[in-house]
């Protein structure tokens, strides 16, 4: 059953297009008091233009950690990128020098976070924030800046765009802040932006706002969208395809129907059943027993394997690849025939 | 998936104060804790509580060995001087003024002074003095400023706001300038005047202290819990909010012994702290500082015993606030 | 354990208004927070009521005031028929070892300078005659193996536990007093998903167990779902809605509810496409000047003149089986498409 060769990891099948943005083999790692953390460990994946992505896992699952180095905003030390390439129109990201790399960041690829109250600075306007990207990126004067901001404003649909211009980010409701996060990420047309957590820490009925607003923008502009988060209810709503991230590494990668029809990792089958389900009453949830892997101190084999009710013995001992299936997905693990068949080991 | 769900609950109902005995034996996860940094230690299986903890990590901890062993010299040097030297500097017949400003030599380990007294045992008497003011001081200083730091940020409500501005009132006194009127009204100074001189211009920056940390510990979430099990005041004090807040204090503390220690000689050398005859490293330092071009050694050597002994209080400072933190051991 | 009884948990008309105050010496009030507004429920043995709103709905000074850590503005709360809303402070801990409380952080809720024994047992150190001094070591190893923790691990401190570890420890400490009613206020939304289902695995056994009521509070309408009997929906400090879960999921009748299971995301890219949503505007007005007559008047499709007049109570209405307080309420299945 391990006859199916590896994946060439970055490729989810050949698209029409060239993926706009690749992650190869990337590994990071951080050098804390107790040791390294091994927070990324491999990690692959593709973005097409006009393609939502979701990166779907658990805190330390390395998705976060991901995109910031991506984006290139790891504070290196403690972190360190010993090995990978993150390629944006082929140009790959990790070699450039520091100022080139600020070519990108914030123009072409871009980022918002989960605590947009934080990611301001309190102590200016939000219209100066926002017109800030204007004066740095293009040199547009003061009154321009502003008065593109008032647009972008209009645009993210912030109420009485004009007069809430020279307001300070406290004095908005957090679905307010997210919009302005949003605004001045999508200022200066980014061909990606990656969403980190963006609705977390928001009110349902304000996520659904956000989300909404996200999905019209990316509508109109075409970018791709990287969607990191650890809601399976909102990857089903907006995503094209899935990555499943767990212990630093991909775990699982496909279209997003099939990965919720008839996911074809152990971990993914897991978190699917252990949610509980607002459409109808369950009777127990599956729970996934045990904990999340020591990043310190990392398995040889399968990071999963410890939890995992499909276990051989050479899952605990063989580094797994990640398997092809079909044309379009794959899957890391040795037994992804048994787990798409279903049932539980 | 059944094989994987919590099992074990199929038991027959009995009465819940009968269930609440009985054990469910089916841990929906692994107890033991992979990630835990250590694995089950020695210290697992017998009761233990936060102070016996830090001793016991104390006890392991090289900086505190070191800051303890010195600190127990210097206190041995303030309880027993005889046992350092044989020369008595309040003895005035000790002093011959045909030796004055000597250089360190086998007789004299650290020279003579400016009245030819020998600076070796002039600096081991002064010991006592000095670290008495510091000492002192500074557990007058933590108890009061610690205790109306508590109780204020417990409080809160009207206590709070007479301690707070009483405390204002004392931070706005110019610190030199309030203690030369302190000691002023006292006339004659004796350690204990210079003590309580340093105490009462020195409490309200521990208060302060004591009171921020408190009302961050009041706010938490485990205060709010204890509440809801019906914990008295005193419960909430004493065993949840002070073993949270203490950490700032002792480091202010600690800081406050070298400064205390520091001040007594800057009062002594205004000649409003210390009288001679005593001896206090501070009065020696005010004493040597006019000829300290032409002998270095009276003053640099009560100054270096000064340095030695803050920083030791210092270490020890640190060594305890580590302790009684548990994430850092 | 089905609902059974009279019950145990009694709340009329319950308001808790935090004044606002100005001035440095002399305090002027110059307004009110109305966090809660008049809630009533009852809660019977064995049963799980589900709280949902969203934040700033007055859901966690609710419970605040069941567990007796907020003195209510007005009205009345009986744990037993003991009414607590204006019982003295010993009468108040006597009531607590009937309601205990589970909280929403690990990592807050617990000590960091207290070992896990002296965590647990605490409450029988506030309350000395629930258990016998020599038993109590004993007792706290029992509790930590009911909760799914290595009994050895009573000298560990908190932080040497992962985040799931640490609710449970919070969990055994609420169940040390052998309560009858628990006060789950967002007891899984700060774990991640795989350890959430534990959890809420762990509570559901305790209660079938136990014999023990739950008043789950949370934000997730899909957690509530599944461990509910009867839910209450909870908008700017007013019940807006309260029936059974099938009720509530089912029929819902207030608009609100009806937004709010609407907007919730459901785990299924299947017909997404065709999935239609209410996505209300704007948020929630401020708690310190709520709009008169229906709170939710500005943020509803169906408000006209008389919303804005008068508040319409919780009330059975024609062509519903459970409460709302909407004057034009109407079922409408929210969730059809899914």
């Amino acid at each position: 059953m391990t006859s199916t060769p590896p994946l060439p990891a970055w490729g989810t099948g050949g698209g029409e297009n060239e993926p706009l943005l690749t992650v190869e083999d990337l590994h990071v790692e951080f050098t804390t008091r107790q040791g390294v953390v091994k927070a990324v460990n491999g990690v692959s994946y593709a973005l097409r233009a006009g393609e939502t992505l979701a990166v779907l896992g658990e805190s330390g699952s390395g998705k976060s950690v991901t995109a910031q180095a991506i984006m290139g905003i790891l504070d290196t030390p403690p972190a360190r990128i010993p090995k990978g390439r993150v390629r944006f129109r082929g140009t790959d990201l990790l070699r450039l020098s520091e100022d080139a790399r600020s070519q990108f960041r914030g123009r072409r690829i871009s980022m918002i976070f989960q605590d947009a109250l934080s990611a301001l600075n309190p102590v200016f306007t939000v219209g100066s924030q926002i017109g800030e990207m204007f004066q740095v990126h293009q040199g547009v004067s003061r009154r321009d800046a502003e008065r593109r901001a008032v647009e972008l404003m209009d645009r993210v649909r912030i109420p009485g765009a004009r007069q809430r211009l020279h307001d300070y980010p406290h004095q908005f409701s957090g679905g307010m802040r997210q919009r302005i996060m949003i605004a001045m990420a999508i200022a200066l047309d980014p061909e990606v932006l990656i969403a980190d957590e963006p609705t977390t820490a928001l009110d349902v009925t304000v996520q659904a706002q956000i989300m909404e607003l996200l999905a019209e923008v990316q509508r109109e502009s075409g970018m791709g969208l990287i969607l990191i988060t650890h809601d399976l209810g909102v990857v089903a709503d907006v995503a094209d395809k899935i990555v499943v991230m767990y212990g630093g590494r991909v775990v699982e990668n496909a279209p997003v129907h099939d990965v919720y029809r008839s996911p074809a990792h152990p971990y993914t089958r897991g978190l699917l059943e252990s949610v509980p389900r607002i459409d109808r009453k369950g009777r127990e949830l599956y729970a996934i027993a045990g904990m999340p892997p020591n990043l310190l101190d990392m398995p040889p084999g399968c990071a999963f394997a410890p939890r995992c009710p499909y276990r051989q013995d050479n899952c605990v001992t063989d580094p797994v690849p990640l398997y092809r299936i079909g044309a379009t997905r794959g899957s890391a693990c040795h037994y992804w025939r048994e787990v798409l068949d279903g049932g539980h080991g | 998936m059944s094989d994987t769900t919590i099992p074990g609950t199929s038991g027959s109902p009995g009465t819940p104060r009968a269930r609440h005995a009985r054990h469910a034996k089916s841990p929906a996860q692994p107890a033991r804790d992979p990630r835990s940094p250590k694995g089950p230690g020695p210290q697992d299986a017998k009761p233990a509580g936060l102070w016996s903890d830090a001793w016991h990590d104390l006890r392991r901890r090289p900086l505190f060995i070191a800051s303890a062993v010195l600190i127990c010299v210097i206190l041995l040097m303030a309880a027993v001087p005889q046992l350092f030297t044989s020369v008595d500097p309040y003895d005035a017949a000790g002093c011959r003024l045909g030796d004055a400003r000597q250089a360190p030599s086998s007789g004299h380990w650290f020279g003579t002074d400016s009245q030819g007294c020998d600076t070796f045992a002039r600096t081991v008497y002064g010991t006592r003095v000095s670290l008495l003011v510091g000492l002192s001081a500074t557990l007058v200083t933590t108890l009061v400023g610690g205790l109306l730091g508590l109780v204020a940020g417990f409080r809160g409500g009207w206590p709070d706001a007479l301690l707070s501005r009483v405390a204002e009132i004392f931070f706005a006194v110019p610190s030199v300038l309030g203690a030369l009127l302190i000691l002023a009204v006292f006339r004659t100074g004796t350690m204990w005047t210079v003590m309580l001189a340093l105490a009462m211009l020195a409490w309200p920056m521990t208060f302060r202290i004591m009171r921020a940390a408190v009302i961050t510990a009041k706010g938490q979430d485990y205060v709010i819990a204890a509440r809801a099990l019906g914990a008295s005041g005193g419960r909430l004090m004493f065993r949840h909010i002070l073993p949270n807040s203490i950490a700032s204090v002792i480091v202010v503390a600690t800081v406050n012994l070298g400064v205390f220690i520091a001040a007594e000689a800057g009062l002594s050398f205004l000649g409003v702290g210390v009288q001679s005859p005593s001896i206090s490293w501070g009065l020696m330092i005010a004493d040597a500082r006019p000829r300290f071009l032409e002998a270095a050694s009276p003053l640099l050597f009560p100054a270096a015993f000064l340095s030695l002994t803050v920083l030791a209080f210092i270490m020890l400072g640190d060594a305890v606030r580590d302790a009684l933190d548990p994430k850092l051991r | 354990m089905a609902a059974t009884g009279s019950p145990i948990l009694e709340v009329r008309d319950l308001v808790k208004h935090f004044p606002m105050t100005r001035g440095v010496l002399v305090r002027k009030q110059i307004g009110a927070i109305r966090a809660v507004d008049g809630v009533s429920f009852d809660l019977r043995r064995g049963e799980t009521l589900g709280i949902v709103g969203e934040s700033g709905c007055g859901k966690s000074t609710l419970a605040k005031l069941l567990m007796g850590l907020e003195r209510p503005t007005s009205g009345s709360v009986r744990i037993k028929g003991r009414e607590i809303a204006d019982a003295k402070e010993s009468e108040l801990k006597r009531v607590r070892r009937t309601i205990q409380l589970v909280m929403q952080d690990p990592y807050t809720s617990l000590n960091p300078r207290m070992t896990v024994g002296d965590i647990v047992g605490e409450p029988y150190e506030i309350h000395p005659e629930a258990a016998p001094k020599g038993d109590r070591r004993r007792r706290v190893q029992a509790l930590l193996e009911l909760v799914g923790l290595n009994p050895d691990h009573i000298s560990r401190y908190p932080h040497q536990f992962s985040g799931g570890q640490r609710q449970r420890i919070g969990i055994a400490r609420g169940l040390a007093l052998q309560p009858e009613i628990l006060v789950c206020d967002e007891p899984v939304s700060a774990l991640d998903v795989s350890i959430q289902a534990q959890v809420i695995n762990l509570l559901a056994r305790l209660q079938r167990e136990l014999g023990l009521a739950y008043v789950f509070i949370a934000h997730d309408l899909s957690v509530v779902r599944h461990i509910s009997d009867r839910v209450g929906v909870m908008y700017l400090g007013k019940m807006v809605e309260l029936g059974r879960d099938a009720e509530i999921y089912g029929q819902p009748a207030h608009p609100y509810t009806q937004a709010l299971l609407s907007a919730a995301p459901v785990p299924d890219p299947e017909g997404r496409e065709r999935r239609r949503r209410i996505v209300l505007q704007g948020d929630p007005p401020s708690p310190a000047s709520p709009p008169s007559g229906c709170r939710f008047r500005t943020r509803c499709w169906k408000a006209q003149e008389i919303c804005a007049q008068q508040e319409p109570p919780l009330q059975l209405r024609p062509g519903t089986w459970h409460e709302s307080a909407c004057h034009f309420a109407e079922v409408y299945d929210a969730m059809r498409s899914f």
